[in-house]
C-alpha cells in the first residue's frame, strides 16, 4: 500500500518534470517560426538595389507587374532615415546617463524616490501614446510631421531604459570603489567621471544597446511623427520615412506586398543583432 | 568642476523625467477636454456608438476598452501555461545550467522581436490556420490578436517570475526535502507559496505590456469599431484605434482619439503601479 504511494508520487514527480520540459521547449517554437518564415521568404529579396533604391513609385510598381519582372526598388529611404532620427536620439545616452548617475548618488531622497517612480511610469507607457503627445508637442506646433519629431518620440523612450541601466550597475558596484577615489583627493564630480562611470561601463553600454535595439523596431509612434516619405530625404524638419514604417506601408499597399520580407529581414537580423551584442557584452562585463 | 556645480547639473537633468511625465499628462488632458466636454465623461467612457457622419458625431470609447480588455485577459490565459513553466525550468529544475542559459537567451530574443514582425506573422502565418480550423472565416479577430499577443508576453512573464523562482531560500526546500518530498512537491508546497505573491505581480507587469501593444494587434484584430460578440470576432482595441484613425482624425474626431489614449494611459499607469507596489511589499524573508 505504502509502495503503491511512494510509486504514485514519484511518478507524478517524473510527470511534472516531463510537462515542464516540454511546455518549456515549445516556447522556442513561435522563435524558430517566425526567424524561419522571415528568412525563407525574405532571403532572395536581399540584393544591391535593396539597399540603394529608395521605395518604388506607383508607375514603376504597375509597369514591372505588367512586364511580369520582380517589384523594383528597395529600403534605402527607409534605412537613411531610422539612421537620421537615431543619430538625433543619441542625445538621451549622456541625459539617460547623467539621471542614472543622480538616482544612483541620492537614492535615498524623496524627490529621487519620486523620479524614479516616474521613470517607471514612463517606461510602462505605451508607445503609440508617445507617439500621440510628441504630435501634440512637436508636430502641431511646426505645422508638419518631420525627422525631429521622430527623434523626439525615441528619446523619451530610450530614457527610461538608460536611466534604468545606469542606476542599477552604478548601486552594484562595490561602495569602496568610490570611496577609495574620494579618499584620494578626488571630488565627486571626478570620482563619477574617471572611476564609477568607467567601472559601470559594461552595464551602461548594455543598456544603450537594448534602448536603441528596442525603439528600432518600433512602429506606432512613428507613424504620426515622422510619418513617413518615399525618397531618400537629409532634411530634418520634414517627414522621413523609417524601415519599420516601410514594412507598415508594404503591409497595406497590395502591390507592396513583395517587399515586406526583405525590409522585415534587414529589420529582424538588425535588431537581433544588437539584442545578441548586448548581452555579450552584459557576460563578459559580469566576469 | 567643484560639487556643487556637479549637484546642480545632476539634479537639473533628474529634472527631465517629471518634466516629460507632466508634460504627458498635461498635453493628453487638455487634448481630450474637447472630447469630454462634448460627449460627458461617463457618456464617453460607456457609449458604444463610433460614427462620423457630419453633425451628428458620436464617438464612445466602450468599443475599444472592451477589446483591450478582451484580448489582454485571453493573452494572460494563453501565455500562463508557456510562461510558468519556462520560468520553472530557468529557475528551478536546471537553475544555472547552460540549457537554462539557452532557454532564456532564446526568450530574451523573442521579447526583442519588433511587434510589426509579429503582426506579419500573425497575418500570414496564425491567420490562415485560424480560417482552415474554421475558427472563425475571416481569420482576424480578437482570439487571433491574443495569440500572438501571448507569444509577445512569454518572455516578460518568465524572467521575472524565474528569478522571483531562484530568489526561494534553499534551506526552506532542503527542508522539504530532507522530509522525503519530491521535486514536485517542493515547487507546489515549497516554491509556489513563499514566491507566489511576486510570481503574480510578474503577470501583473505583463498585463502592462499587453494593454498598450499596438502594432501586432491593429494588424490582426479586424478592426471593426462595435463591441466583440465573442472571442472569435472582430474588434478593435484602444491602441489599435488610434494607430488606424488618428493620422486622418481632425477637431472633435482627434479629441476623441486622444481621450481613448488618456484613458489607456492611465488604465496602463494603474496596472503598473499595482505590479510595483506588490513586488516591494512580498519580500522573500
Amino acid at each position: 500500500m505504502d509502495k503503491l504511494k511512494i510509486q504514485n508520487r514519484l511518478a507524478k514527480d517524473k510527470a511534472m518534470k516531463l510537462v515542464v520540459c516540454l511546455l518549456a521547449a515549445l516556447t522556442a517554437v513561435p522563435l524558430f517560426a517566425i526567424l524561419g518564415e522571415v528568412f525563407l521568404r525574405g532571403y532572395d529579396q536581399l540584393s544591391w538595389t535593396f539597399f540603394t533604391e529608395p521605395t518604388p513609385t506607383a508607375y514603376r510598381v504597375m509597369k514591372a507587374i505588367e512586364n511580369g519582372e520582380p517589384i523594383p526598388g528597395g529600403i534605402v529611404n527607409g534605412i537613411v532615415g531610422t539612421m537620421i532620427m537615431l543619430a538625433m536620439a543619441v542625445v538621451a545616452v549622456p541625459l539617460g546617463i547623467l539621471c542614472g548617475a543622480f538616482l544612483a548618488e541620492n537614492s535615498k531622497s524623496r524627490f529621487a524616490k519620486f523620479v524614479s517612480y516616474l521613470t517607471d511610469l514612463l517606461q510602462g507607457t505605451p508607445s503609440v501614446i508617445i507617439g500621440i503627445v510628441v504630435y501634440i508637442w512637436v508636430v502641431v506646433p511646426m505645422k508638419g510631421y518631420s525627422a525631429i519629431a521622430g527623434s523626439v518620440a525615441l528619446i523619451i523612450m530610450m530614457l527610461p531604459l538608460i536611466i534604468r541601466s545606469t542606476e542599477e550597475t552604478l548601486k552594484i558596484l562595490p561602495a569602496s570603489l568610490k570611496e577609495a577615489g574620494l579618499a584620494l583627493g578626488g571630488n565627486r564630480a571626478r570620482v563619477m567621471l574617471k572611476v564609477q562611470l568607467p567601472a559601470a561601463f559594461g552595464g551602461i553600454f548594455t543598456g544603450v544597446l537594448l534602448a536603441i535595439s528596442r525603439v528600432i523596431g518600433e512602429t506606432a509612434p512613428l507613424m504620426f511623427t515622422a510619418l513617413g516619405c518615399s525618397f531618400v530625404r537629409y532634411a530634418i524638419d520634414k517627414p522621413i520615412s523609417a524601415v519599420p514604417l516601410l514594412i507598415w506601408e508594404f503591409f497595406n499597399d497590395p502591390n507592396l506586398q513583395e517587399l515586406i520580407w526583405g525590409a522585415s529581414l534587414f529589420l529582424l537580423l538588425f535588431v537581433l543583432t544588437l539584442n545578441l551584442t548586448a548581452k555579450y557584452f552584459a557576460k563578459k562585463w559580469n566576469q | 568642476m567643484n560639487d556643487k556645480i556637479y549637484k546642480v547639473i545632476l539634479f537639473a537633468t533628474a529634472l527631465i523625467i517629471p518634466t516629460v511625465c507632466g508634460g504627458v499628462i498635461y498635453a493628453l488632458v487638455t487634448d481630450a477636454y474637447q472630447a469630454f466636454e462634448h460627449f460627458g465623461f461617463f457618456k464617453f467612457l460607456t457609449s458604444s456608438e463610433w460614427s462620423y457622419t457630419e453633425g451628428a458625431e458620436q464617438y464612445g470609447a466602450l468599443p475599444f476598452i472592451t477589446g483591450t480588455l478582451m484580448t489582454t485577459l485571453l493573452a494572460l490565459i494563453f501565455c500562463i501555461p508557456f510562461s510558468l513553466p519556462v520560468a520553472l525550468f530557468v529557475g528551478e529544475y536546471f537553475k544555472g545550467t547552460r540549457i537554462a542559459a539557452i532557454l532564456s537567451t532564446v526568450t530574451d530574443l523573442l521579447a526583442g522581436i519588433p511587434s510589426i514582425i509579429y503582426g506579419l506573422w500573425g497575418f500570414y502565418t496564425l491567420r490562415p490556420i485560424i480560417m482552415a480550423l474554421n475558427i472563425s472565416p475571416q481569420g482576424s479577430g480578437i482570439l487571433t490578436a491574443s495569440l500572438v499577443l501571448a507569444i509577445m508576453i512569454v518572455p516578460y512573464a518568465a524572467s521575472l517570475s524565474a528569478e522571483f523562482i531562484k530568489m526561494v531560500p534553499n534551506d526552506l526546500k532542503e527542508g522539504a526535502y530532507s522530509l522525503g518530498a519530491t521535486r514536485a512537491e517542493v515547487i507546489r508546497k515549497v516554491v509556489f507559496p513563499v514566491a507566489g505573491s511576486r510570481i503574480f505581480s510578474s503577470y501583473i507587469l505583463a498585463i502592462g505590456r499587453a494593454l498598450g501593444e499596438t502594432m501586432t494587434v491593429t494588424m490582426l484584430i479586424g478592426n471593426t469599431n462595435s463591441i466583440p460578440e465573442s472571442i472569435t470576432s472582430t474588434g478593435n482595441s484602444m491602441a489599435s484605434i488610434i494607430a488606424n484613425q488618428f493620422g486622418e482624425a481632425d477637431d472633435l474626431k482627434l479629441s476623441s482619439l486622444i481621450a481613448i489614449g488618456l484613458i489607456l494611459f492611465l488604465i496602463t499607469a494603474f496596472i503598473n503601479l499595482i505590479g510595483k507596489i506588490m513586488i516591494k511589499r512580498a519580500r522573500i524573508a
